[in-house]
């Protein structure tokens, strides 16, 4: 394993690396673990499915993977990023170079258009050249001429794929999807799983999602069970390609 | 995979944020811009008061040769003494000579009397502006023969007209003219004391300048060849403060003028400045709601890769924004209001104000409300940092507390500094402005406390027993987001202020009220020369008026203190006693008991003078404190000359809120008894024609004996405090509206918060008038809360006032606090409905649907 210049990268084929990870929380003088002691990796441009029944702790696994929130235990590696080691300004910044999201309620900005939407990702890297991008991008998810219209104005089909624009955007290196189809009905559900599979494909994007929907989760090459905050199963289903 | 480097020190992108700011307040504009104006009327305020400030400054530097009438003026307060003669006659290339005192004046025509201000001028004073007259002519003419200005005041008291007669002690003049205006004079300084111009030449004939009379003896000088007036009475100083006389020139008026103006509108603007702070408290309060609705907001750009204080930025744009248009639509309407200054200020001013606009005023204006909405903005907007990116998911372990950031601390001190400095920029004085501050932070504090203590009993004593509009209305006082604190702090805090003032108010004037009122005096006849004592006595009881008292007073000064003269007391700045203590001339009497008003708290008293020895005195109680005197000092009188050594024997405690002659010094009998002295006689007069006819009786039989009615000074001062309580409730105006902006904007706000709930009532089948009745149930509790709390501060501090300020008995006039306590609850339902309608009037579809 060559060590690159800057001490926090390493020349790995590993996109993420989880090792002995825990989460816990302390309530009403109690202290409540939601995840203990997960161990696991994810090659670069893979597919992968974290699934487990509610409040099984797949959401906080998403959020500590993501870089969203500080592990109480364990180490959470990005591209070859200790993320233990930054605070929150830097794992933003971690975030806005190499991690796109999809959120279950879409989470658009609902003060800006669809558009604009998806240029805030490209605009924070300071980048050139943005709009025809970010047009670009809608192009491709169908929304080429709902650029100008708010959230409010958009159906929920229509915000989900708004959404996967703007994941899209910074051409990141692994996209998280916390329930991408939660709030869909089942045809507009199979359009935005079809578009994300497409995009994540066409980009060589790394592929993580949590969900409910174990037929969702089949279409990727692995899923991660989780149970009362333990990993306890690791299926490979696919051949990764 | 990519194995850049991420350079974590991301340059800051300003227009990038700029632009975010933009966005991100799209279709908050109209609701951001409800939060700011809240400090609209605060900045109104201020501004007004600086223009008005800084225009009266101006007017005060180019007007101030016509407030003064001359390059210089001497006055004594005695007559000049013959070594001063040469010099009083060598200034100046014109001279004007006036004599000045108070006197009772008569119309034949209807028989009226009335205590004056003669001015018996001989020369062309005023040599700067002139004595403003009906017709013109007559500040010139009367000077000719035996003829008299009359004050404008007088003249309609009594009906006047220009060619009837008035008497001056013996001499009946006529009158030549209305003064409308004397130099320097203000408006509600001709109420108190009118003024009347006779020539100086017929003076002696009115007889009444008697030994002891007090007359003011006044000299104008006008220099035709420019001189340095500074240097010249730098030089005439110390003679003329040996010879206790006093001198004034332009520059020492327009700077006295001047400070005295400065003071009053450095008070105002802390009053407006009141104002400000609760804008300032509302505009905190709505961000703080602002903010929390942003919340999600602010997470999906933490989301994306915007750093803490980036997102943090991106708000205080905002913020910045809309306090700098706050701001300036403030200055706009301040530099409106300032033409209404002058106007409101109109008997007070002794110039004519112009009404400029200020930019000085603007500029302050405008930085000071950026500031401030900044400061209070912050309290909330530092929270921004804190807030997570995991709120995007639906991890809610953690609670978004916006209020626990440590840097609070750190704002809540910037805030307490700014007012301290901001504070002692309008006082100059640390002391004050501290002072200041921690009051506005008790009264904040009390009201907040009072507010959780009604949000803490609410809470306990609801019972589950009450219809459910009732228990929806009250609940609505304590659940999260509720609006009683920002109410009851703003609304109270207004309402304290105007009610504190009117208690205040009637309290004085009650006190007058009660002086007259029983067997107490309400007539005191002063002047009386020792050969009319028995006289006016008599006089009186022909009238069958009792004589309640009857008082000889002497004019001295204080030469030394334990041997200290004024000289000795300037050099030496460690002595405990003040310079002013020499300069002023004291009135004095002797008696050989103590009246019933009095009570020796040191000392022993001692009524009638040994043969040998120091005289044995008594002072008043705070006329020693304040000039640091005790049993056993010995002071050195001048009475008219004569020096007298005394030694004080007693302090006493002298209750100054009776209608009686009391005095700071009172000597024993066997001193002063052959000094020149005049007396003073209290009577009650049971009518006013009883008074009339015995004040006609007087002036015909004594002329130069001066009579105060009661009745009058009850008047006038009825009239005095009226107009300045006009000024003051006009700049509470100011607190007032801001206290119903925050209302309103607190409405506002709270309806985002309670439209799903309401819709959702709706939809469930709650009829409109079953929402309109848990509405104005809510409303008319924190109407009525924030009133009466209000109205409690300004009966303990109207109390606090009597006890310790005025000294005098407290009785408030409740029915006018009841008023407006029914007055303000009503506008705040009528405010709480308004602003609900929109919830009422739409289906509830319509509302579900909105993006809010």
């Amino acid at each position: 394993m060559a060590v690159h210049p800057n001490k926090n990268i390493k020349r790995v084929e590993i996109i993420l690396n989880i090792t002995n990870l825990g989460k816990t929380y302390n309530s009403a003088g109690k202290t409540l673990t939601v995840l203990d002691n997960i161990n696991f990796t994810v090659n670069a441009g893979s597919t992968n499915a974290i699934v487990g029944p509610s409040g099984s702790g797949k959401t906080t696994l998403l959020g500590l993977c993501a870089g969203l929130d500080r592990s109480s235990t364990g180490i959470v590696e990005l591209n070859g990023i200790n993320l233990g080691d930054l605070n929150e300004d830097k794992r933003a910044q971690v975030r806005n170079q190499y991690v796109g999201f999809i959120f279950q309620n879409f989470q658009l900005l609902p003060t800006l258009t669809a558009l604009e939407n998806v240029m805030v990702p490209l605009e924070l890297r300071g980048e050139k050249n943005i709009k025809a991008r970010a047009m670009d991008l809608l192009d491709k998810v169908g929304l080429t001429d709902r650029g100008h219209h708010y959230p409010a104005q958009l159906s929920g089909g229509e915000q989900q794929r708004v959404s996967l624009a703007r994941a899209f955007s910074n051409q990141p290196k692994i996209l998280f999807a916390d329930e991408p189809t939660g709030n869909l009905d089942f045809e507009t559900s199979e359009k935005v799983v079809k578009l994300i599979f497409d995009l994540n494909r066409e980009a060589g994007t790394t592929l993580v999602l949590v969900t409910h929907d174990l037929e969702l989760a089949a279409k990727t090459q692995r899923i991660i069970r989780i149970k009362g905050g333990k990993l306890v199963a690791d299926d490979h289903t696919n051949v990764i390609a | 995979m990519d194995t850049t480097p991420i350079n974590y020190k991301r340059k800051l992108n300003i227009p990038w944020l700029f632009e975010m700011a933009w966005r991100d307040s799209r279709r908050n504009r109209s609701r951001l811009f409800l939060f700011v104006s809240s400090i609209i009327f605060g900045i109104a305020a201020l501004v007004a008061i600086y223009s008005f400030g800084f225009n009266l400054k101006n007017d005060v530097d180019s007007q101030a040769a016509t407030l003064i009438g001359a390059d210089l003026a001497i006055s004594d307060n005695k007559p000049i003494e013959a070594s001063m003669q040469s010099l009083i006659d060598s200034l100046g290339d014109r001279r004007s000579e006036e004599r000045n005192f108070a006197s009772m004046i008569y119309f034949p025509k209807n028989k009226g009397t009335r205590l004056v201000q003669v001015r018996a001028l001989k020369g062309d004073f005023p040599y700067y502006g002139s004595l403003e007259t009906t017709p013109l002519q007559a500040g010139k003419d009367f000077r000719n023969g035996k003829k008299a200005l009359v004050d404008q005041t007088l003249m309609l008291q009594f009906d006047a007209k220009v060619n009837d007669s008035i008497k001056v002690g013996k001499i009946t003049f006529l009158i030549a003219g209305i003064l409308n205006k004397a130099p320097g004079q203000s408006g509600i300084q001709a109420g108190i004391a009118p003024i009347v111009y006779i020539p100086l030449q017929y003076l002696p004939q009115t007889g009444l300048m008697q030994k002891g009379s007090r007359i003011s003896y006044n000299f104008y000088y006008k220099f035709d060849k420019a001189v340095n007036m500074d240097k010249l009475v730098k030089k005439l100083d110390p003679r003329l403060e040996k010879a206790g006389m006093n001198y004034d020139t332009i520059n020492i008026r327009k700077e006295n003028t001047g400070r005295s103006f400065g003071d009053l509108t450095r008070f105002l603007s802390l009053v407006g400045f009141i104002a400000l702070l609760l804008g300032c408290v509302g505009v905190a309060s709505a961000i703080h709601i602002y903010v929390r609705e942003k919340i999600a907001s602010i997470a999906i750009m933490r989301c994306l890769g915007v750093k803490a204080y980036e997102a943090f930025l991106i708000y205080l744009i905002q913020i910045a924004s809309i306090g700098l248009i706050g701001s300036i639509i403030g200055a706009a309407l301040g530099s409106f209001v300032q033409h209404i200054l002058p106007l409101v200020f109109k008997d007070f001013l002794p110039i004519s104000i112009s009404t400029d606009i200020s930019w000085m005023a603007i500029g302050q204006g405008v930085v000071l409300g950026v500031i401030i909405s900044i400061l209070f903005a912050l309290l909330p907007l530092i929270a921004i940092r804190n807030i997570s990116p995991l709120n995007t998911l639906r991890i809610s372990y953690e609670q978004v507390n916006l209020l626990r950031d440590p840097l609070r601390w750190f704002v809540y001190v910037m805030i307490l500094g700014f007012i301290v400095v901001f504070t002692f920029l309008q006082l100059d004085s640390w002391l004050g402005s501290v002072f200041f501050t921690i009051g506005i932070l008790i009264a904040f504090l009390i009201l907040t406390l009072i507010a959780k203590l009604l949000m803490y009993l609410v809470k306990l004593f609801m019972q589950s027993s009450w219809s459910y509009l009732w228990r929806q209305g009250f609940a609505n006082l304590y659940r999260p987001n509720n609006q009683t604190i920002i109410l009851i702090v703003s609304i109270g805090l207004s309402t304290a202020f105007i009610c504190t003032l009117f208690f205040i108010q009637s309290l004085l004037v009650k006190q007058v009220s009660i002086s007259a009122s029983g067997n107490q005096a309400n007539m005191i006849l002063f002047d009386i020369q020792t050969s009319q004592e028995k006289g006016v006595a008599a006089l009186a009881r022909q009238h069958h008026l009792p004589v309640l008292q009857q008082v000889p007073v002497v004019n001295t000064r204080i030469a030394k203190i334990n041997g200290k003269t004024e000289a000795d007391v300037k050099k030496d700045t460690t002595l405990r006693f003040s310079p002013h203590t020499f300069a002023n001339e004291y009135r004095v009497t002797y008696r050989d008991s103590l009246t019933p008003t009095e009570k020796i708290t040191d000392g022993e008293w001692v009524g009638h003078a040994p043969k040998l020895g120091d005289v044995p005195i008594s002072v008043e109680d705070r006329f020693a404190k304040h000039n640091h005197l005790k049993v056993g000092d010995k002071i050195e009188f001048n009475v008219q000359g004569i020096p007298v050594s005394t030694k004080i024997a007693s302090i006493r405690v002298v209750n100054w809120t009776k209608m009686q002659t009391n005095f700071l010094v009172v000597f024993p009998k066997g001193v002063l008894d052959d000094a020149p002295q005049f007396h003073v006689l209290l009577t009650r007069v049971p009518s006013k024609p009883a008074s009339a006819s015995f004040q006609q009786a007087a002036v015909k039989q004594f002329p130069n004996v001066s009579i105060i009615d009661l009745g009058l000074v009850l008047s006038v001062l009825d009239d005095l405090l009226d107009k300045l309580g006009d000024i003051i409730r006009f700049m509470a105006m100011f607190s007032i509206i801001t206290g119903m902006v925050v209302l309103i904007a607190s409405v506002r706000i709270s309806k985002y918060q309670r439209l799903q709930e309401s819709v959702l009532l709706r939809t469930m089948g709650a009829s409109r008038k079953q929402i309109l009745a848990i509405t104005a149930i809510e409303y008319f509790f924190l109407g009525a809360l924030s009133a009466a709390t209000g109205i409690l501060i300004a009966l303990a501090g109207s109390w606090l006032l009597a006890k310790y300020s005025f000294e005098i008995p407290f009785n408030a006039d409740l029915l006018p606090a009841l008023l407006l306590f029914l007055a303000i609850a009503i506008l705040t339902i009528v405010i709480g409905l308004f602003n609900s309608r929109g919830i009422l009037n739409k289906p509830p579809l319509e509302i579900l649907r909105r993006d809010v």
